[in-house]
């Protein structure tokens, strides 16, 4: 399908699906749209799942009423080895507000269908469990992201039911309720074991605690202040995240960031992974007993997290990337610094993996724990870390190239045994990738320009945005509207994918596993609920 | 297990001894912006570029009112590069915890020109936030509180309350080896009930609302809360909104303010030193009472 003229591919979906195709266009090279008649998703999806193995990237819906009458869904795909994306629009019903579900198909769906169902106010039909998630289950009827919702609403004390779980019977089968706030510093979220003594039977996750308005707040803000909000979408990829938005109005606007912005990001991306990665691996082994190593690898963040401080002026590297390049360039020194850090940390990096490596006990306690088989990834629609450590081979960096990376050369670790230890192999392997990345990219991080300016953003373009955070694959869609304001904006973190992830790898480990596969994932509560 | 020995030995000590000597932090790291209300021209472009409206104005004819709020500042730096006579300073900065909102606010009042500039500076309300500057002795005074008083031992219950993850991050960044929090006999705990602290960050989310309440109310009194971050203390950047009530402070009483978007671990530690001052009062009046 995509490799096809614009053209050419309508003749071709004209042929196959008949005039429920209405139009193609593609706003970009690498991002065309397909407009339906109607809102049945089916057909088309069946087509290019069956005919290219296509996958469904994400689900979401936009309120057109005002402008067009209609409320609009929205089913981005891709297919391997095509940097394009497919974005399928479609209307739908204005009389009955229902569309077709997906979920039953594809679980990756799901989530996201019964957000819009909570958003919207829409009607996934068919959808095998069509209960509340975004808004839990006490909320009074509304639908804060249709436009005639305002943002500022105060909702009165809510009143309403509370939520019922799927019950668990048997002798000696019983239910262990976890959260909202839990043992350790983390974030909030309830999950429900069902157990039979020692092993997990199935476990029912309850999210969107941490639901703060964010996708209505971006319909509200300046385009450039809502750069600061986007870095607040999950504080553990405040860089990702503000890059993704960014590249979003560029793409939007044609700004061509220069070369320098582009390498300057990319070094920053790299070091957001590292980072990340090196306490994921702190905490893994922390959760199995070797704490040892985990006060090693939290003493190498903080040497990190201080270098992001003297490249950013920001521990968490905030600040630093706005639309049209990053705010400040870098001096001599600073690359020295960046360097000598980084050379430091290699060999530290190197220590604590052999430290890892030589505790039998560790890796004992690692493989075949909380497995999640490839086949069972492929089905669920899993992405990033966990995605490759069961055989899905996706990375943003490669498959849809951004900021430099096409510049540099790097490796994709991909392993198919899908327990906590080869999740835990896929980082230590990425961090020897981004080293290597970053080490590449800083003779562009001296060029001259590091930043164009922006000229008032066009209004009514859409573009999508795609960036490899450390998790995974990280989404934003967006409306622009008039005087540099965004009509809608959509956010997809990798996190909302892979929860059933857990879910699937959990079962039949025994609940004291828990902490170590649910720290495996690492998944963003925050990216997820927003 | 040699190789694990060796490793430690030839690490050595990382942690560092603050606040009993001052932390040694990069020259570009972004603390508190500082107003020169003299010198203040223009208050317009620093606002205008403020992402939360911590800057705000309020224009009554020929007068202005400039109001400064820390508690919503995300130090971004962008007020300092918005104006142009150099009035806002990005300074290093970050102790600024408080036991009282207020203190987290300036204001001043001017007279305008007719292009709407400033002609005089009528009066100031409050020049610099006035916190408590002494940390190192903050610092020898909660040791002995907790020594003394709280049986060596500081026992504080996190709860994020909708945050983005960005404070717990520096919150878990205090207890790694170089910031090591245990040195002063403060811990964190899972159970609220073996807590004397409540640490919460967030705007406070509807959907969190009660989660926060029940672990408040699950705690032994005496007990103090602490808001930490711009979120916390303000809402941030999520402010108020269908699903955001806006602060802590909302919901409980809060005894400590800690800013920043995120506050690096030693304004934590700087707050947490604070709120155990409070918690020594607590404790003292509960035995008068």
């Amino acid at each position: 399908m995509m490799t096809q003229s614009i053209s050419a591919m309508f003749e071709a979906l004209r042929q196959k699906l008949g005039p429920q195709v209405q139009s193609v266009r593609a706003d970009r090279e690498d991002e065309v749209y397909v407009l339906l008649r109607d809102a049945d998703i089916r057909p088309i999806t069946e087509h290019l799942r069956g005919e290219f193995g296509a996958r469904l990237v994400t689900v979401f819906a936009e309120d057109r009423c005002s402008a067009e009458g209609v409320f609009f869904n929205y089913y981005v795909f891709e297919q391997k080895g095509s940097a394009q994306y497919l974005i399928v629009q479609a209307p739908v019903r204005s009389d009955t507000l229902e569309f077709p579900s997906l979920s039953a198909e594809l679980p990756s769906a799901n989530w996201q269908e019964r957000e819009i169902q909570d958003w919207f106010g829409l009607k996934a039909v068919g959808h095998p469990n069509p209960r509340r998630v975004a808004l839990h289950d006490n909320w009074p009827d509304v639908y804060p992201l249709r436009k005639d919702f305002p943002l500022e609403t105060v909702l009165p004390p809510f009143e309403g039911e509370r939520h019922i779980y799927r019950p668990a019977f048997g002798e000696g089968v019983l239910q262990v309720p976890v959260g909202p706030v839990h043992a350790g510093i983390i974030e909030p979220g309830h999950f429900n074991f069902a157990v039979a003594g020692e092993p997990i039977l199935y476990l029912q996750l309850r999210m969107f605690y941490t639901h703060k308005g964010t996708e209505k707040l971006f319909e509200k803000i300046p385009i450039h202040k809502a750069v600061f909000l986007a870095e607040s979408i999950s504080g553990d990829s405040s860089f990702s995240h503000g890059t993704a938005f960014c590249q979003a109005i560029e793409r939007a606007a044609s700004i061509e960031v220069p070369l320098r912005g582009l390498a300057m990001r990319t070094i920053l991306l790299e070091l957001e992974r590292i980072c990340n990665h090196v306490a994921d691996i702190g905490a893994i082994a922390t959760d199995v007993g070797f704490v040892i190593a985990n006060a090693h690898a939290s003493r190498l963040k903080e040497t990190l997290v201080t270098l992001n401080e003297q490249m950013t002026g920001s521990r968490q590297l905030r600040g630093m990337v706005c639309v049209g390049g990053v705010r400040r360039g870098w001096d001599q020194a600073q690359l020295n610094t960046l360097r000598d850090t980084l050379d430091s940390f290699a060999r530290e990096f190197r220590d604590l993996i052999s430290l890892i490596d030589s505790s039998e006990s560790t890796r004992d306690r690692l493989e075949q724990t909380g497995v999640l088989r490839p086949e069972k990834a492929r089905a669920l629609g899993i992405v990033g870390v966990g995605g490759r450590a069961s055989g899905v081979d996706l990375d943003v960096r490669r498959d849809h190239p951004y900021a430099a990376y096409p510049r540099y050369s790097f490796r994709v670790p991909v392993y198919q045994a899908g327990d906590v230890w080869h999740r835990m192999q896929v980082r230590i392997d990425e961090v020897n990738e981004s080293i290597g990345i970053v080490r590449n990219a800083m003779p562009d991080g001296l060029q001259r320009e590091f930043r164009v300016p922006v000229p008032s953003i066009p209004s009514d373009r859409c573009a999508l945005s795609a960036v490899e955070g450390w998790r995974g694959e990280i989404i934003h869609w967006i409306r622009t509207g008039p005087d540099n304001h965004l009509q809608r904006c959509k956010i997809k973190d990798p996190s909302l994918n892979n929860w059933p992830a857990l879910v699937e790898a959990v079962q039949g480990n025994i609940i004291a596993d828990f902490p170590v596969i649910n720290k495996s994932f690492n998944l963003s509560y925050s990216g997820t609920d927003r | 297990m040699f190789k694990i020995l060796q490793k430690t030995v030839s690490t050595g000590t990382v942690t560092a001894n603050y606040p009993a000597e001052p932390i040694k932090i990069s020259g570009r790291f972004r603390g508190r912006p500082s107003f020169d209300f003299d010198k203040w021209k223009d208050a317009r472009p620093a606002a205008e570029v403020c992402p939360t409206g911590a800057i705000s104005l309020s224009d009554k004819g020929d007068s202005r009112k400039v109001t400064v709020d820390y508690g919503l500042c995300v130090f971004c730096g962008l007020c300092a590069e918005a104006s142009s006579e150099q009035a806002v300073r990005i300074t290093q900065e970050f102790e600024l915890a408080t036991s009282d909102r207020r203190n987290l606010v300036l204001a001043a009042e001017y007279t305008l020109n007719a292009d709407r500039t400033h002609r005089g500076l009528r009066k100031v309300d409050r020049k610099s936030v006035n916190v408590e500057t002494d940390v190192e002795s903050l610092g020898k005074k909660a040791r002995e509180t907790i020594q003394k008083i709280l049986g060596r031992s500081l026992a504080i219950r996190e709860v994020d309350a909708g945050s983005c993850n960005g404070c717990e991050l520096e919150i878990v960044a205090l207890n790694n080896p170089v910031h090591d929090v245990e040195r002063f006999g403060i811990q964190f705990v899972a159970s609220p009930r073996h807590a004397d602290m409540l640490l919460v960050t967030g705007p406070v989310t509807r959907n969190m609302e009660l989660a926060l309440l029940k672990t408040h109310r699950a705690m032994a009194e005496p007990k103090v809360v602490v808001a930490v971050g711009a979120c916390g203390i303000s809402g941030g950047i999520f402010g108020v909104n269908y699903a955001s009530l806006g602060s802590v402070d909302k919901v409980l009483p809060v005894d400590v303010y800690i800013p920043g978007c995120p506050p690096r671990p030693q304004a934590l530690l700087h707050g947490i030193l604070l709120a155990i001052g409070r918690l020594a009062e607590r404790l003292h009046d509960n035995r008068a009472g």
